[in-house]
């Protein structure tokens, strides 16, 4: 295994003699991806259009957009789930064909297996990368404790808390020591509190190996209190309006006291100010359907 | 043993001594003619003679074990086919397409017909009942392992695919465990419908079995018969019932309440 890992990256040395080569594997190019789905009406949906964008290795982008403009989407593509329609999705310098390796992906909702304990869920990742059972099972309990939750390894998923749950997805997917984490909208479910705390944790272990991070979510203050940068989506079909650096200084410390700073008030102004007509022109446009219905639904009446 | 258990458990056995009392009174008053409705005391009376001199066909624990022997294999191999062409089909979209006008054709026949010709085929002996009740079972679980496996949360399988799993790592941990649910919930069904294929095997030509004594028993107009039978045939699907329970119990106590999965026919 550690022969192979060692020819591997001798190999990767070779052929990108301009970067290391570990940390240029998490590099993440998106240019002109558009989108379209097929409705089932038989119309094509275009969920984003012509989106072009980079994430540098090591680099936590959070991505931030009205409801419905393809964020989601965009992750998939990364993540090979799914391939784009027009233009070319990169990762670490080679085009994205099916599911890479080094990537994990946090959902929205649970994808835990209620089934299996939370060990077993946590040690699935070096299971089927062909580790050994005793090692995977040792390197999950490893993670466990790193995520605060040694002591729960028998447990069955429904047994927990929502933040704990989402911990162990945490575990899960670092265990694979992947070079891009893909999270979408991964605390959108927890309580305030329970997310701060969240927020606080991921960053702690992200500096600890700094995967690129791609990190949807529809909360701003979020967005700006984790990211090195922030982009702003457009209502769909959504496409890249801007991109704002964060420049606050890391360890960026408690999120829930960054957020009482002059710096991260004038960033969040300047970037609702962008994220702002987006989500007015979303808001204006499904309730103008909203309100196309009642009219159809009216006359039907 | 809770109060409600306990008050449950009461209230059974009333309604049986009900049943089974009022039978035996309007029997012995012949408000209802015992010739056609049968007496508990003639049930009772038939089965110990079945015990103590056989029955026409041998001994009556031979009758038992043959259906039930019919039955169990034909209830493994029919769960065990079920299970692998739902999971094939639900995995393979081309397959199940192409596949689909057919097994809707087959479902939509009178399988029971279908025994007549086993009969013909295999011979009376048991294998005959053992292919008409994994023919049954094969219906109903398949239907349900293939939904089951159709209704599997992409998130899921997206996840164990990202973490680096084959497809047959997605198979055994996360679209069969998920399936497990509509499976299990199947057995219960699928046993009833092995003793119907086992018994209906039986009438259409055995040498030993239940579903000969139940012929026999009518062709001498021995309505006792029949019922003492039929009783027998109850008794035996109460404790499959039971032992499908526990395993149900095992094999899904990962989740958060045991929905109790009463059976459907």
């Amino acid at each position: 295994m550690t022969a192979v890992t060692l020819v591997v990256s001798f190999l990767v040395v070779r052929a990108n003699t301009d970067g290391d080569p570990v940390t240029q594997s998490g590099r993440i190019e998106l240019a002109g991806v558009t989108k379209r789905f097929a409705t089932p009406g038989g119309d094509a949906f275009t969920a984003l259009r012509d989106v072009t964008m980079t994430v540098e290795p090591g680099e936590f982008c959070a991505v931030v957009g009205p409801s419905g403009c393809g964020k989601s989407t965009t992750l998939t593509m990364v993540a090979g789930l799914d391939r784009p329609s027009e233009g070319t999705v990169t990762v670490g310098g080679t085009p994205v064909a099916g599911i890479g390796r080094g990537i994990s992906f946090m959902f929205q909702t649970d994808a835990l297996l209620p089934w299996k304990t939370v060990l077993g869920n946590v040690a699935m990742g070096p299971l089927f990368r062909g580790a050994p059972k005793r090692a995977a099972h040792a390197d999950a309990r490893d993670w466990l404790r790193m995520v605060g939750l040694a002591g729960f390894e028998d447990h069955h998923p429904h047994q927990l808390s929502g933040g704990m749950r989402k911990r162990v997805s945490l575990a899960a997917a670092l265990i694979n020591e992947p070079s891009i984490l893909l999270m979408d909208e991964p605390f959108g479910a927890l309580d305030v509190q329970t997310k701060a705390i969240m927020s606080n944790e991921l960053l702690t272990l992200w500096d600890q190996s700094r995967p690129s991070v791609i990190f949807v979510t529809h909360d701003l203050e979020e967005a700006i209190a984790l990211a090195d940068k922030v982009v702003v989506m457009t209502a769909g079909p959504g496409t890249v309006k801007d991109v704002f650096h964060i420049d606050l200084p890391r360890p960026r410390g408690s999120v829930q006291e960054i957020r009482f700073g002059q710096r991260f008030t004038e960033l969040h102004h300047e970037i609702w100010a962008s994220l702002r007509d987006e989500v007015t022109r979303a808001y204006a446009r499904t309730s103008a359907l909203a309100n196309r219905t009642d009219a159809v639904e009216g006359a039907r009446s | 043993m809770t109060r409600r258990r306990l008050a449950v458990l009461g209230t059974q056995v009333v309604v049986l001594i009900l049943v089974f009392g009022g039978w035996q009174l309007f029997t012995s008053l012949k408000i209802v003619d015992p010739f056609f409705f049968g007496q508990p005391s003639g049930i009772v009376r038939t089965a110990w003679d079945w015990e103590q001199h056989g029955t026409n066909f041998g001994s009556i624990w031979l009758q038992i074990w043959t259906t039930m022997e019919e039955a169990i294999f034909g209830f493994l191999i029919g769960v065990t086919g079920g299970i692998v062409v739902g999971v094939l089909l639900g995995q393979f979209r081309f397959l199940s397409d192409v596949l689909s006008p057919y097994i809707k054709a087959v479902n939509a026949l009178p399988r029971i017909v279908l025994g007549a010709l086993f009969v013909i085929v295999l011979g009376l002996g048991i294998s005959s009942k053992i292919v008409l009740a994994g023919f049954l079972v094969f219906f109903v679980v398949f239907f349900n392992a293939y939904q089951g496996v159709r209704e599997v949360d992409g998130n899921l399988v997206n996840n164990a695919r990202i973490l680096g799993a084959s497809r047959l790592d997605v198979i055994r941990n996360v679209v069969l465990p998920s399936a497990m649910t509509w499976i299990i919930a199947s057995l219960h069904v699928a046993f009833g419908f092995a003793v119907i294929g086992a018994i209906v095997g039986e009438v259409l030509g055995a040498q030993h079995g239940l579903g000969v004594l139940i012929t026999d028993s009518q062709n001498n107009f021995n309505t006792n018969g029949i019922f003492a039978g039929m009783i027998i045939i109850g008794l035996i699907a109460l404790v499959a019932e039971w032992l499908i329970g526990l395993l149900e119990r095992r094999l899904l106590a990962w989740r958060p309440q045991m929905a109790s999965e009463a059976p459907a026919a």
